[in-house]
């Protein structure tokens, strides 16, 4: 059995292992999922990291529009650049827990409203300045302002009172939450001197790289940040991050090896791409989904039964292995997977059923008319192939459902949230607190499925307050039955990220939070010589 | 007033008034297209204070027509106005992207300009003979594959499987000419095989249509080789059709090479245009298309002006 445990080691440790892979062989051989996951942190760092070399990134997601401001990032680059410079005080990793960065160490009173972070000491700007908690405080205070038209706005809006006592920064809350250290992980939220007041794109921060030059849409140059103060992080001499919307200069850069790392390899060419020569496909399951929402009060979706009719009318298997090409995992109509802390896996999974669908809409009394999905490529990656395929096992049903297609231009302003029944996608977010307050809580500004239910509004502020761990995991699983069975969400899959990796890149773990290894992968990785 | 003179201005005037016409025509159909810059920039994550705030900023809650002519004060002034988006100054953001262009489109005329009249010189010389007809058949393909086409077999063969140059065209300052020729390499070489055909195919039939004259005849009772009847004798009378096809090509050089710029992800304007009309950003579009607008015009100018005095005819209108 060792003999077995030791090759495996080795397989993660030369980065051809995955964590699911690993812990999957390891437990078949009886080893205990602590120890298995002990093992598998041990492998990955066994390998020593090499110093130096340019690590290259050619990512979809930048515009010439793009700015270094970490308030108004919203796609791919920003979301990368960011990550070079900058750090937030705390982080997700890959197994969902948090890591501690700029703060040392989180205290929360015992109703979760009140929260103290211990900032790091010894820490330094890439502009030599040392950071204190002040600081911090000042980049919360940027975010909370309305001004700032901040990504993190809506994160920010439960903090009542800040406060810098000595080297703690202490939070206050409208309402106990016990997640709070999950919510300040958010990439908008990095440290910047003085709060990143005077000059907030100019891409200082505390992290491994400090910039060298922008150029917004084409490419961004990073170098190492000799004064960093994580030791075991930043291993490359510098980072280049090149802004390759199209998909197939994408890839032909990855195989002729200009980049290393290349971010949305689209499914449909997955498996071809893997079978290149000096790079590998990889694949992490996070919490982004794709889905079809309906307006719980617009007719004909604001009857139940007429929901739970397109509910059992849509075939997820068959999505998933034709629209994600089995590189993502069947949704269950609640936007949570296994990618969220305290996911109930036992909630019983939805399946295809044409005749509870017939026998629902039967009850629903629908007078027979068309019922009218909107879809626009730009909803998902073949999200009008998908529509099509519900189309088809729908009519199956004897489900009258039409597609409309619509201009991908204007389709986020003129579709999304204003009709009664369309394609969408949610990256997802960290915790499932986050996931609901954003989209299904009555009062929400991006309730795109206009569910308001009063029962589910109060079960989720008691979760948010609830600090022991199983009764808050219990209130999830009502809240997931909850909206599984009466919402006017219908969520047939959830995708992978799906990235190409170079085989020069070493030291390379599946991380669910986030592309490329939750954003930072080249704090991590090294390049082989 | 010298009537070339008159005539000139005449031309310049009209261009004026053609660029001010297509500058208004680029506003309205950016107003015309659903959704505005404060909706591009939130997205997703639009909510209505937020748009309000966003286009009170933007200053997009003032009447378009206030906008345009605000606008168009600025042009005259030199002024090209500041990004919503970015809130960068739009100058100093496209002189980089148009020197690209520019700099993409030069040494695709120089490879494409001379080759195309070469290839066309050839075509008659040896007209209705195999290397006429297989010029007139190669360039003829090149120009019926779409281009991305050509560009991605192009960044197939040569590029990922022969690893001679690079399947990315991107250019920065730090590169010197060498290594800038090196990688611009591949998006050259569908440039010029997209205009070949047309170049060659215009200054074979101009050179043709003078070859039917007595002159040339004379030329070659003369005894001059044919070639040589061609070059001295029938060329330069042909020169007003071929300037006017170089110019149009030379204008699609720089204009029309979007797609070319997106398939080898080159930083020129193109893909500049293509982020701001996204983006909603209308003083960047109009920016962008007045640029554009300007370049085909004066081109068609050079091109207007060039033919007339080369055409005696033309410079002495009755």
């Amino acid at each position: 059995m060792n003999d077995q445990l030791n090759y495996f080691s080795a397989r993660v440790t030369a980065g051809k292992m995955s964590r699911r892979e690993f812990m999957g062989r390891a437990a078949a051989l009886g080893v205990s999922a602590a120890v298995a996951s002990t093992m598998f942190g041990q492998a990955v760092q066994a390998a020593e990291p090499r110093k130096g070399g340019t690590l290259k990134m050619g990512l979809v997601g930048g515009e010439s529009t793009n700015s270094l401001d970490p308030a108004v990032a919203a796609s791919q680059v920003p979301y990368h650049n960011l990550n070079q410079f900058g750090e937030t005080i705390v982080n997700v990793n890959e197994f969902g827990e948090i890591d501690f960065r700029l703060a040392e160490s989180a205290e929360a009173s015992a109703d979760a409203k009140t929260w103290s972070f211990k900032i790091r000491s010894g820490v330094e700007f890439h502009n030599g300045k040392p950071l204190t908690a002040m600081d911090v405080m000042r980049t919360l205070e940027r975010h909370s302002n309305e001004d700032a038209k901040s990504g993190a706005l809506g994160i920010m809006r439960g903090i009542t009172g800040m406060k810098v006592d000595g080297d703690n920064v202490i939070l206050e809350l409208d309402t106990g939450n016990a997640d709070l250290p999950f919510l300040l992980a958010d990439y908008h939220l990095m440290i910047q001197p003085d709060g990143g007041f005077d000059a907030p794109a100019a891409g200082i921060g505390t992290g491994p790289y400090m910039l060298v030059s922008d150029e917004p849409g084409v490419r961004t140059m990073w170098k190492r940040n000799l004064n960093y103060w994580d030791s075991s992080r930043g291993h490359v001499e510098e980072v280049e991050i090149l802004t390759i919307n199209d998909s197939t200069a994408r890839m032909s850069a990855l195989q002729s090896g200009q980049v290393h790392l290349v971010n949305r390899v689209d499914p449909k060419i997955a498996e071809l791409l893997n079978r290149a020569p000096g790079l590998s496909v990889k694949n992490a399951s996070g919490p982004g989904h794709y889905v079809f929402i309906m307006h719980c009060d617009t007719a004909p979706f604001d009857n139940n039964d007429l929901r739970l009719a397109l509910k059992y009318a849509i075939n997820r298997e068959e999505m998933v292995e034709k629209i994600l090409r089995g590189y993502g995992t069947v949704g269950n109509d609640f936007p949570i997977n296994a990618a969220y802390p305290l996911f109930d896996n036992t909630i019983e999974q939805r399946k295809y059923d044409p005749a509870k669908a017939a026998e629902h809409y039967k009850k629903s009394g629908h007078d027979g008319s068309p019922i009218i999905l909107r879809v626009s490529d730009v909803a998902f990656p073949g999200a009008v192939d998908a529509a099509q395929l519900f189309q088809q096992s729908a009519n199956a049903a004897g489900i009258p459902l039409e597609l409309k297609r619509e201009p991908g231009d204007g389709y986020w302003s003129e579709v999304w949230n204003v009709q009664p029944f369309c394609a969408s996608y949610w990256g997802g977010r960290p915790v499932q607190d986050q996931m609901y307050s954003t989209a299904y809580l009555s009062s929400a500004d991006w309730n795109d499925t206009r569910f308001k239910d009063a029962d589910f509004d109060a079960l989720l502020l008691q979760a948010r307050a609830e600090l022991d761990q199983t009764k808050r995991k219990a209130l999830y699983t009502q809240m997931a039955m909850k909206l599984r069975d009466e919402g006017g969400l219908i969520c047939p899959m959830f995708n992978d990220y799906v990235e190409g990796v170079s085989d020069q890149v070493e030291g390379w773990v599946s991380d669910p939070t986030g592309e490329l290894m939750g954003g930072i992968a080249s704090h991590r990785v090294w390049l082989a010589s | 007033m010298h009537p070339i003179l008159k005539l000139v201005s005449q031309r310049v005037a009209l261009g004026l008034l053609l660029l001010v016409s297509s500058s208004a025509m680029i506003f309205g159909l950016t107003e015309a297209l659903p959704g505005d810059a404060a909706q591009a920039v939130l997205g997703q994550s639009a909510t209505p204070e937020a748009l309000e705030n966003l286009r009170r900023e933007m200053g997009l809650d003032r009447p378009a027509l206030v906008r345009y002519v605000e606008w168009l004060g600025g042009i005259v002034q030199g002024d090209l106005g500041t990004s919503i988006t970015n809130r960068l100054d739009i100058a100093t953001s496209i002189s980089s992207r148009l020197s690209n262009t520019l700099f993409l489109a030069f040494w695709a005329a120089v490879v494409s300009v001379p080759l195309a009249i070469l290839l066309g010189l050839l075509a008659v010389r040896y007209q209705n003979r195999w290397p006429d007809k297989a010029i007139s058949g190669v360039t003829l393909a090149t120009i019926s594959i779409p281009e991305f086409l050509i560009g991605y077999v192009l960044v197939y063969f040569i590029a990922v499987q022969m690893g001679w140059f690079s399947p990315l065209a991107l250019i920065n300052d730090t590169m010197s000419l060498g290594e800038k020729l090196h990688s611009i390499a591949l998006p050259v070489a569908v440039l010029t095989m997209v205009v070949l055909a047309h170049m060659m195919r215009m200054t074979r039939a101009a050179i043709l249509n003078v070859m039917q004259s007595a002159y040339i005849e004379t030329a070659e009772l003369k005894g001059l080789s044919s070639f040589d009847v061609i070059r001295k004798h029938a060329f330069p009378n042909a020169i007003a059709p071929i300037v006017t096809v170089v110019m149009l090509n030379l204008a699609y050089l720089v204009v029309g090479v979007v797609v070319v710029e997106v398939v080898f992800v080159y930083p020129g304007m193109g893909q500049f245009l293509v982020d701001a009309v996204v983006k909603r950003d209308v003083p960047v579009v109009l920016a962008c298309g007045v640029i554009f607008a300007a370049i085909y015009i004066s081109l068609n100018l050079v091109a207007d002006i060039v033919s007339i005095l080369a055409n005696p005819r033309l410079r002495h209108p009755k």
